[in-house]
C-alpha cells in the first residue's frame, strides 16, 4: 500500500476530504517557496502538490503563469525541485509533484523520477501526459514506486475515463471545469457529475481541482469529492504573506471537516 | 457554374462536378466570387492545365504511405502531448477529417474554392536574372504569393474553415506571428459566415500593425497577448486556454503543421496542393525534376506543403530554410531543427528551442512568421530519416535575397520566404550552371514593407 493510499484510508476514516495545497516551487524563491508549503502543512494540508515553473503553461489561468514567470525569472532551476521536495518532506510533509512533462523529458524520465523518489516525493500529476503517450512514465513510476496521477475532464468519453482511470494509482485528479487554472466564484455543477463518472470506474480517490478558494467552496466539493484540490489560491495568499497562507488553510481545512464526505 | 468541361480546362479535373456544384450552392455561393468561362483567367497555358491534370492524378487527400499512425505518431514525433480536456475534441476532429478527406463532396468543394477563390492553381515563374546570383543554376518560384490573401496560408484555412462548418461549430479561434495566418483564417471566416478571433503577441501586433488592421477590416476581434515573449508561441499557448474553455463551440484553426494529432497531417495534406501543382509545372517547363526544392520553415507549413509533391523522387533534394536570425552564434535565432533537440512543445513531440531544464527558449528572427522555437513533427521526422537537410539564413542574408529578387526580377516576397531564396543563392553556387532549383515563394512582402524600409534605411532618405 502506498503512501498516498494510506493518506486517502486515513481521511475516509475520519469521513472527510483530504486537502491539497498547490505551490509552484521557487515561488517567490526557493526558500520562500520552503517556507510556505511548511506553512501550508502545519495549518492543515493532508498533500502538497509542488508545481515545476513552466515557460509554456498551457492549462493555467493569469495567476499561476505570473508565479511561475516569477519563479523563472529569479532563476529557478529543476534541481531546485528536488531540493523543494525534500525539504518539505523532512519537514513531515507529503508532497507530489505537477510538472508539464517537457521538463521530465529533457531531465530523463527515469533520472527525474529517481532523484524525485529519492527527495521523498510521492508521485507526479501531469497535466499534459496522457496515459496513451506515458510508456516511459509508467516504467519509471513503477521502477521507482511513485504514483501516477492522470488527468479527467468534463469531456472525457466513458472510453477514457476507464483507460485514465486504469493508468492511474494514488488518486484521479478531476478538472472541475473546462478551462485554465483560477479561483472562480462558483465550481461547475460538471464537477460533481464528472465524479460520480469517474467512480463507475474506479475505486481510487477522485480529487476535484480547478477553481476552489473559500471554505464553503471546499465543503460543497467535499460533499462529493475525495479531495479539494486548491491552487491560483493558495498563490494569490503566498504573494500577500505567511499570515494570509495561514488563514486561507484553516479556512480550507475547516471546510473539507464540514460536510461528511461519500464513502467511497 | 461550370460544367465539367470547362472546369477540367480551368486546370482542376473534379471527378464529381455536380456533386461540387450543390456542395458549393449551398455553402458558398452567396459570397463567393464564382468565376464563368468567359473570364480571362480561363486563358490557362498549356503549363498550367498539365499542372491542373497532375492535380487530378494526385490526390492530396488521400490516404498513404507518409500518414502518421493512427496516434498521429512520425517515427518518435508527433503524437499528443495534450491536456485530457482537449483529447476530445481531437478525436472528434480526427474523426472528422478521416471521413471528409474521403468525402468528394467535401474534396470537391476544397479543390473548388481553391480555384475560384484563391486562385489555385498557382503560377510558376522562371528567375533568370535572379539565378545569375545563383551560380548560374535554373531558379522556378512556385508562386504562393500569387494566392488570395498573399501567402501559402489560405490553402489550409479553406480546408479548416470547411471542416469547421461540417462540425457545426460557429467559432474559430486561431494564432498568429506575421499576421498571414491571421489574415487569411479572418478572410476564410468571412467567407463562411464563422465567429473569428484572432490571438496575437503584442510585439508582432507592433510590427505588423497593418495586418492586423486587415483582420478587424474583415470582422475579426484581435487579442494581444502579453503573457511570456509575446510571440507566436504565447500566442498559440493563448489561444489553447481559449479552447480548452470554449471547446464545444470553437474550432481552433492551427496555422502551421504542428501542434497535436490530426493537426501535423491536416495541416500538411491541405497544402500538398502546392507540391503536386509544382512538380507538373516544372515537368512542363523543363521536362524534368529540379535538383533541389527549397522552403522557409518556422512552424514548417508551406515546406510540408512543398516538400510532399516530391518527397518519393529520390533524387530530388529537399531542403528546408530556418530563421539564422542575427547568427548562430549569437543565440539569437529561430533555427530549431539544426540547432535544438527533441521535446514537446503545443500537443506534439519535434524538436525545439529548449534549455537544459526542458524551458522553452525564444526564437528570434527577423521575420516574425519564422519567429518560432518549435517545428512541426513530419519535419523532425524527415529530418532524422535524412530524406530532407535543413540548413539556415540569416536576417542579413535574407534581406540581401529580399531586395535582390525585388530588383532583379520585379517581385517583393515575404521575408519568410527570402529565407528560401537566400538558401537558393547558396545552393545554386554548389550546383553550378546544371542545377535547378525549385524555391517555395510562400508569400508576398507587402506586409514587410515598414520592416524593410527601417532595414534598408529608406525612411532616413526620404
Amino acid at each position: 500500500m502506498g503512501t498516498l493510499d494510506t493518506l486517502f484510508a486515513g481521511t475516509r476514516a475520519e469521513g472527510r476530504a483530504a486537502l491539497i495545497g498547490y505551490l509552484p516551487a521557487g515561488y517567490p524563491t526557493v526558500d520562500g517557496s520552503i517556507d510556505t508549503l511548511k506553512s501550508m502543512v502545519d495549518s492543515g494540508c493532508d498533500l502538497l502538490e509542488v508545481g515545476v515553473p513552466y515557460s509554456d503553461p498551457v492549462m493555467d489561468g493569469p495567476t499561476i503563469q505570473a508565479a511561475a514567470d516569477e519563479a523563472l525569472r529569479s532563476g529557478f532551476r529543476l534541481r531546485d525541485l528536488f531540493r523543494t521536495v525534500e525539504a518539505v518532506s523532512a519537514a513531515g510533509g507529503k508532497a507530489v509533484v505537477m510538472t508539464y512533462f517537457n521538463p521530465v523529458l529533457r531531465y530523463g524520465v527515469d533520472a527525474f523520477s529517481r532523484d524525485l523518489a529519492a527527495a521523498g516525493g510521492l508521485g507526479m500529476i501531469t497535466p499534459d501526459l496522457i496515459p496513451d503517450e506515458a510508456e516511459p512514465w509508467l516504467e519509471a513510476s513503477a521502477a521507482h514506486g511513485l504514483d501516477r496521477i492522470f488527468l479527467v475532464a468534463p469531456s472525457s468519453s466513458p472510453e477514457r475515463i476507464a483507460a485514465t482511470t486504469a493508468a492511474s494509482s494514488g488518486f484521479v485528479y478531476a478538472t472541475a471545469v473546462m478551462g485554465v487554472t483560477g479561483a472562480r466564484d462558483a465550481v461547475g455543477v460538471e464537477a460533481e457529475a464528472l465524479v460520480a463518472r469517474t467512480r463507475e470506474h474506479t475505486s481510487l480517490p477522485v480529487g476535484v481541482g480547478l477553481g476552489v478558494r473559500s471554505g464553503d467552496q471546499a465543503a460543497q466539493v467535499a460533499g462529493f469529492a475525495d479531495a479539494v484540490i486548491v491552487g491560483s489560491a493558495f498563490v494569490t495568499a503566498a504573494r500577500t504573506g505567511p499570515d494570509a497562507v495561514r488563514a486561507l488553510t484553516e479556512e480550507l481545512a475547516e471546510g473539507v471537516r464540514r460536510t461528511p464526505a461519500p464513502i467511497g | 457554374m461550370s460544367t465539367p468541361e470547362n472546369t477540367t480546362d480551368r486546370g482542376v479535373t473534379l471527378e464529381n462536378s455536380t456533386a461540387v456544384d450543390d456542395a458549393v450552392e449551398n455553402a458558398v455561393v452567396e459570397s463567393t466570387p464564382v468565376q464563368d468561362s468567359t473570364t480571362p483567367q480561363d486563358d490557362t497555358t498549356a503549363a498550367q492545365n498539365s499542372a491542373v491534370h497532375a492535380v487530378a492524378e494526385q490526390d492530396p487527400h488521400a490516404p498513404g504511405a507518409h500518414d502518421p499512425d493512427a496516434r498521429g505518431h512520425f517515427g518518435p514525433y508527433g503524437g499528443r502531448f495534450m491536456p485530457e480536456a482537449l483529447i476530445g475534441a481531437l478525436d472528434e476532429l480526427s474523426a472528422e477529417y478521416d471521413k471528409a478527406r474521403l468525402d468528394p463532396a467535401f474534396t470537391d468543394e476544397f479543390t473548388r474554392l481553391l480555384r475560384d477563390y484563391a486562385g489555385r492553381p498557382s503560377l510558376l515563374t522562371e528567375a533568370p536574372r535572379f539565378a545569375e546570383h545563383a551560380g548560374g543554376a535554373r531558379v522556378f518560384l512556385k508562386r504562393e504569393d500569387l494566392n488570395h490573401t498573399g501567402s501559402h496560408k489560405i490553402n489550409n484555412v479553406l480546408g479548416q474553415a470547411l471542416l469547421t462548418k461540417r462540425m457545426g461549430k460557429k467559432r474559430v479561434i486561431a494564432e498568429t506571428g506575421a499576421g498571414q495566418h491571421g489574415v487569411a483564417t479572418a478572410t476564410a471566416c468571412a467567407l463562411m459566415g464563422l465567429d473569428c478571433v484572432v490571438y496575437m503577441g503584442e510585439v508582432d501586433t507592433e510590427r505588423q500593425a497593418l495586418n492586423v488592421a486587415r483582420m478587424k477590416l474583415l470582422g475579426a476581434e484581435v487579442v494581444p497577448v502579453a503573457s511570456g515573449s509575446r510571440t507566436l508561441k504565447d500566442a498559440i499557448n493563448e489561444a489553447l486556454r481559449d479552447w480548452v474553455t470554449n471547446v464545444d463551440t470553437t474550432h481552433y484553426l492551427l496555422g502551421t503543421a504542428a501542434g497535436g494529432h490530426p493537426f501535423p497531417l491536416m495541416v500538411r495534406n491541405f497544402h500538398r496542393v502546392i507540391g503536386i501543382e509544382a512538380r507538373a509545372q516544372v515537368l512542363e517547363q523543363l521536362g524534368r525534376l529540379p535538383d533541389v526544392v527549397t522552403a522557409c520553415v518556422g512552424g514548417g507549413s508551406n515546406a510540408i506543403g512543398i516538400f510532399h509533391g516530391f518527397v518519393d523522387d529520390a533524387d530530388v533534394r529537399l531542403v528546408g530554410i530556418e530563421p539564422a536570425g542575427k547568427g548562430i552564434e549569437t543565440g539569437e535565432h529561430g533555427a530549431t531543427l539544426g540547432h535544438g533537440s527533441p521535446g514537446m512543445l503545443h500537443g506534439a513531440m519535434s524538436y525545439l528551442l529548449q534549455d537544459e531544464d526542458g524551458q522553452t527558449t525564444e526564437a528570434y528572427s527577423i521575420s516574425a512568421g519564422l519567429d518560432y522555437p518549435g517545428v512541426g513533427p513530419e519535419h523532425a521526422w524527415l529530418k532524422d530519416t535524412g530524406r530532407a537537410e535543413y540548413r539556415s539564413a540569416t536576417d542579413a542574408e535574407a534581406m540581401h535575397a529580399f531586395r535582390l529578387l525585388s530588383r532583379t526580377e520585379g517581385i517583393i516576397p515575404a521575408i519568410e520566404s527570402s529565407h528560401a531564396l537566400a538558401g537558393a543563392l547558396v545552393l545554386g553556387r554548389e550546383l553550378g550552371p546544371e542545377g535547378v532549383i525549385l524555391v517555395n515563394l510562400s508569400g508576398r512582402g507587402d506586409k514587410d514593407m515598414d520592416t524593410a524600409a527601417k532595414y534598408f534605411g529608406f525612411y532616413e532618405e526620404s
